[in-house]
């Protein structure tokens, strides 16, 4: 009987929470949801009042508009070269950001050496300079070797920026690697850069993928830098081309989710393939040390 | 925010995030982060140090000749901006901004966190929800909460006229009125934050040992107290990672006020960023602007340092 009597409070209580946070994570989620239908509908349902909550019908007409599919409209957004750029920058970046935070990564996960802590703080402290202070004399710089409007300037600029978080990330996906793997090694004759490649890189490929999406997503959705060394389409990347949609008084919203659902596309692979590398990275060293 | 560092939670924490031992190789880790801290000097060392030559020069774009350096003239840029009203408001702006953003979303994920950890219906897909906001550029994210916040057309008026809060003559400007601009910056940037220091205390949370729990439960604590004395104190390692990701990331937040507000309207929403960009970009003021970003570098490092100093002490890297 005693049992019994916890029971319905049990129960109950569990349904509230469970309700509850329903609700709010469907709220977080909703601006999502109508950015995604917004792509689809036909404009008259966007720029109208009393608005329409549901679509009556879909169409793809945003999509043709901005590939300039659609002989009745001309197109103004240069939505191809802006693709091509983000590519290009992105995945540039990433690969050799990735290549070297991995080997940095490495030495702060294994080694004891002078300055262990101040090169990684300095590493990290460089990540906190914001990047409208970084751009000004980056601008400065670039304009006289003739960098600015040029995609593989922004894609150097970008391996910088991205070592620190895939050093960060990396030395936390290596500490997880057992210690008696390393030893083991050790004790086969491997020196220190056999140890690294043959035994612990392969081990930490997971890792390095999460690593090499998020500094891909940094790259893609950086804004404060490509505004400034970009001034027209040759280097654009999506983030400033976003302002093509943009008029003195008005806006082109539905062109602008449109545009914003094709920027999403690598997220979303993101979230549904690293999620959980991610935050065994981030956490690590908090876990287990 | 702190977790009081003499609790007895703390100490058996603390021995537990013991360090690994790492092994001594000589010559070997400087070799294999060579590369990148000489990436970080050339591409962020060498340029902020050039733009401190220039923050001290009257440097305009278009006046080639004003990039000299003369000692007499030389903080004239500092004191420039000492006396300019508009430096002081754009840096309270920011500072307020700030406060309340960095407060809001922990406070938020944190709630959110415990809320997460018990539900027991539909997990996976609760988490990926959770994750939709990841899925925005910060750019976006300001786009979009322009929209939803537009007097005319946006989300929030349409919905507020049709559950009858509102009349439609009264739609509320809240892009434009004090302090309607500020709360709805503030909103998106809060939504921006909320995945990654929700995730982050998630897994902390759920990291943490049964048994504390299973103890308390026995000496008859309740919910409120096993959070306050057992949970909160716990997750103190996790709590700085999120603060400490989050102050590297803060100047995102310049890229939702560009789109929503730019600053305006009439500078009332102007902060440290947007000021830089209308004096160095707009008015090619250079030397003025570099002047300010050595102020906006020096305030992000100061905040990046403390949160990683207290992430240090509470997880004892070394």
């Amino acid at each position: 009987m005693n049992t019994r009597s916890v029971g319905p409070n049990r129960w109950r209580n569990e349904i509230i929470w469970n309700a509850v946070a329903w609700a709010v994570l469907l709220l977080l989620a909703l601006p999502a949801f109508w950015i995604i239908m917004t792509a689809f509908r036909p404009n008259v349902e966007i720029n109208t009042y009393p608005p329409v909550w549901i679509p009556k019908r879909l169409t793809l007409e945003a999509y043709a508009n901005m590939f300039g599919l659609n002989p009745d409209v001309q197109q103004r957004v240069a939505v191809e070269s802006y693709l091509r750029n983000s590519l290009l920058a992105s995945g540039i970046s990433t690969f050799i950001a990735v290549s070297l935070g991995t080997l940095a990564g490495y030495a702060f996960a294994r080694f004891r050496f002078r300055f262990h802590t101040t090169f990684f703080l300095g590493i990290m402290l460089s990540r906190a300079v914001p990047g409208v202070a970084l751009s000004l004399p980056l601008f400065l710089l670039f304009n006289r070797v003739g960098l600015t409007n040029n995609v593989l300037g922004l894609a150097f600029v970008y391996v910088a920026v991205n070592i620190p978080f895939t050093a960060w990330l990396m030395d936390g996906f290596f500490r997880q690697i057992p210690k008696e793997l390393t030893e083991s090694a050790y004790i086969d004759g491997c020196g220190h850069w056999s140890a690294f490649w043959r035994i612990e890189l392969p081990l930490s490929l997971p890792g390095l993928a999460t690593a090499a999406i998020f500094a891909f997503l940094a790259a893609w959705n950086e804004f404060q830098i490509v505004s400034v060394l970009a001034r027209n389409n040759a280097a654009k990347t999506f983030p400033p081309g976003l302002f093509a949609f943009t008029e003195q008084f008005t806006v082109d919203w539905r062109g602008m989710a449109a545009m914003s659902v094709i920027m999403m596309v690598p997220a979303v692979i993101f979230v549904i393939l690293v999620q959980r590398n991610l935050v065994s990275g981030l956490t690590f060293g908090a876990v287990k040390g | 925010m702190a977790a009081n560092s003499n609790s007895p939670a703390q100490k058996e924490n603390q021995a537990r995030f013991a360090a690994v031992n790492r092994i001594e190789a000589g010559f070997f880790p400087f070799a294999m982060i060579s590369p990148a801290v000489i990436l970080i000097l050339l591409v962020v060392g060498f340029p902020l140090l050039y733009s401190l030559y220039v923050s001290f020069t009257p440097y305009e774009l278009l006046k080639p000749n004003s990039l000299n350096f003369t000692t007499a003239r030389a903080l004239r840029n500092y004191q420039k901006l000492l006396n300019d009203e508009i430096f002081w408001r754009s840096l309270l702006n920011t500072i307020i901004f700030l406060a309340v953003t960095v407060n809001l979303s922990y406070v938020i994920s944190l709630a959110l966190s415990q809320l997460l950890a018990r539900v027991t219906v539909g997990q996976s897909v609760l988490r990926t929800l959770l994750m939709v906001p990841m899925m925005f550029a910060p750019i976006l994210v300001g786009m979009q909460f322009r929209w939803f916040f537009n007097a005319n057309l946006g989300l929030v008026n349409n919905f507020l006229i049709s559950v009858g809060l509102i009349q439609e003559q009264g739609q509320i400007a809240w892009l434009v009125d004090v302090p309607l601009g500020m709360i709805t910056i503030i909103i998106a940037s809060i939504w921006m934050n909320i995945p990654v220091m929700t995730i982050i205390l998630l897994a902390g949370t759920l990291s943490l040992p049964s048994e504390t729990f299973e103890a308390a439960e026995v000496d008859g604590a309740s919910g409120w107290q096993k959070f306050r004395f057992i949970t909160f104190p716990l997750l103190a390692p996790f709590s700085y990672i999120a603060l400490t990701i989050m102050s590297l990331d803060i100047a995102r937040a310049f890229d939702i006020v560009r789109i929503m507000t730019d600053g305006g309207p009439a500078r009332r929403t102007e902060m440290l960023w947007t000021y830089i960009t209308r004096l160095a970009i707009e008015d090619t003021k250079f030397g003025l602007g570099s002047a300010m970003s050595w102020i906006t570098v020096f305030l992000s490092v100061l905040f990046t340092l403390y949160f990683f100093r207290q992430l240090v002490k509470a997880r004892i890297v070394q």
